[in-house]
């Protein structure tokens, strides 16, 4: 069925994920699911099914489907790219999203659910929402107005509409550098890790938007601040949810947003864990570009399917704009033991962490700790274990690119 | 006369003559003036040492 003719040149070439991605919309409809579990089996504990899926079915896929290191070929990307069954793939995960919150809040205020179901089921809609992040960082990429504002509906429910403003110009500049909030170290815990990306990167979307705003002569406290009007879109949301069902809505509103965004930042966490980009030797004090291998990759199918290709993370660091449909398995990247679902899981023990992933860095460095992206608080302890001098110099200070 | 400059990652051609006002650049604003530590706004990958100057007769295609 792809066997079309582009102005190019004609392409016979299948995406053999093409009819995979329509899973995607599975996710938005997990509070659904869980009504009907628990309802087929009796057992009010299957309100925890976004987490139950997420954290204990997907890594089990994961196991089971495997890896897929297919790329399209390079002669196929426009046409890929341009082809608008993948847009829409990305945009019918939006009326779910917000089907599942209106859906959400009427069950946990119309029904007699225990504290602890709807705490459950909190969680479920937060899981909802934290794959809505993800569905808005594949908008928010893109050049276009229409698919930038549908990036900013998706992040609304969990609170996060800063995201797409740090995560293009503050995360994607300053990429696995000690300067980045999102960029996990060398011997920081995903614990550590957590409030020094929540504030950080919301402090420097603020200096961002402030920066370009005061450049046009304005004040920060307008309505052009895309902040704030991101943020006015989780009020007006949340203020229509409770005008519907009742105040008592919103503390699990709150709970369900804070656990969004902690998926995505545990997702932030292992993506450059411990890589470091190197000083230019040209004398002016910028970084190298950023190259796949300062990215942590992962092809499991099962998740790759479910997060639009977001574990090609490689590639799309060096290539941004490129779509999710579109994104390679790049040989020089560092990969992940597993796919995300898996690696949260063991981000959440800290010392499991430790040994799975510390080897593998140290590896992709052949053996030379200073080269990573230490946690300076511990960077004494680190170099000790991992066999420099304690006081080493400092990479981000020299080295050529 | 106006000059342009493209981004070697993605494309994205800064113009003299258009400026890029979003950024707080307005029409006309000279590329001198725009800050060295100024990142592509699509892609924030290149910064606008690594941006390429077009040709006048060079189309500005992506």
């Amino acid at each position: 069925m792809l066997a079309v003719s582009t102005a190019t040149q004609p392409v016979s070439w299948r995406d053999p994920k093409r009819f995979a991605w329509p899973l995607g919309l599975l996710i938005p409809l997990m509070p659904f699911m869980a009504w009907g579990l628990v309802e087929a089996t009796g057992s009010g504990v299957f309100w925890f099914w976004g987490p139950m899926f997420v954290l204990g079915v997907l890594p089990v896929f994961d196991t089971l489907v495997g890896k897929d290191a297919a790329n399209p070929p390079d002669s196929v990307v426009k046409w890929l790219e341009q082809d608008r069954y993948y847009r829409w793939c990305t945009y019918a995960y939006l009326p779910l999203q917000y089907l599942a919150m209106v859906g959400g809040a009427w069950l946990l205020t119309g029904s007699d659910l225990s504290l602890l179901e709807k705490l459950g089921l909190a969680l479920t809609l937060g899981a909802v929402n934290g794959f809505g992040i993800n569905t808005a960082h594949e908008l928010g990429h893109k050049r276009a107005s229409l698919e930038r504002w549908l990036s900013k509906v998706a992040l609304a429910p969990a609170c996060y509409g800063h995201f797409f403003i740090e995560h293009n110009r503050g995360h994607h500049v300053r990429v696995a550098t000690p300067e980045d909030p999102a960029s996990s170290r060398l011997g920081e815990s995903f614990y550590r890790f957590w409030p020094r990306t929540v504030a950080g990167s919301l402090r420097s979307a603020w200096h961002l938007e402030t920066e370009r705003l005061s450049r046009q002569d304005r004040s920060p406290w307008t309505l052009r601040n895309d902040l704030l009007n991101a943020w006015l879109m989780s009020v007006v949301l949340f203020g229509v949810l409770a005008a519907f069902f009742g105040i008592a809505v919103v503390p699990f509103l709150l709970v369900q947003a804070v656990y969004g965004f902690t998926l995505l930042e545990s997702v932030n966490y292992m993506e450059h864990y411990g890589l470091l980009r190197q000083k230019r030797d040209d004398g002016t004090d910028r970084y190298e570009r950023c190259q796949p291998y300062h990215s942590w990759n992962s092809d499991n199918v099962a998740s790759n399917v479910l997060l639009y290709h977001l574990q090609r993370h490689s590639d799309h660091h060096a290539h941004p704009t490129r779509r999710y449909q579109s994104l390679r398995h790049c040989e020089d990247a560092p990969e992940l033991p597993s796919g995300y679902p898996l690696m949260i899981v063991i981000a959440l023990v800290p010392p499991l962490w430790r040994r799975v992933m510390d080897p593998r860095l140290l590896a992709h460095y052949d053996g030379d700790v200073t080269r990573a992206n230490i946690h300076p608080p511990v960077r004494d302890r680190i170099l000790r274990r991992y066999g420099a001098a304690p006081g080493s110099a400092d990479p981000s200070a020299s080295v050529a690119a | 006369m106006s000059a342009r400059f493209r981004c070697p990652e993605c494309g994205y051609v800064y113009d003299e003559a258009a400026g890029a006002p979003r950024e707080g650049f307005p029409a006309g604003t000279p590329w001198s003036a725009v800050p060295e530590d100024w990142h592509c706004p699509d892609c924030g990958v290149e910064d606008k040492p690594e941006f390429t100057q077009l040709g006048d007769a060079e189309p500005a295609q992506r």
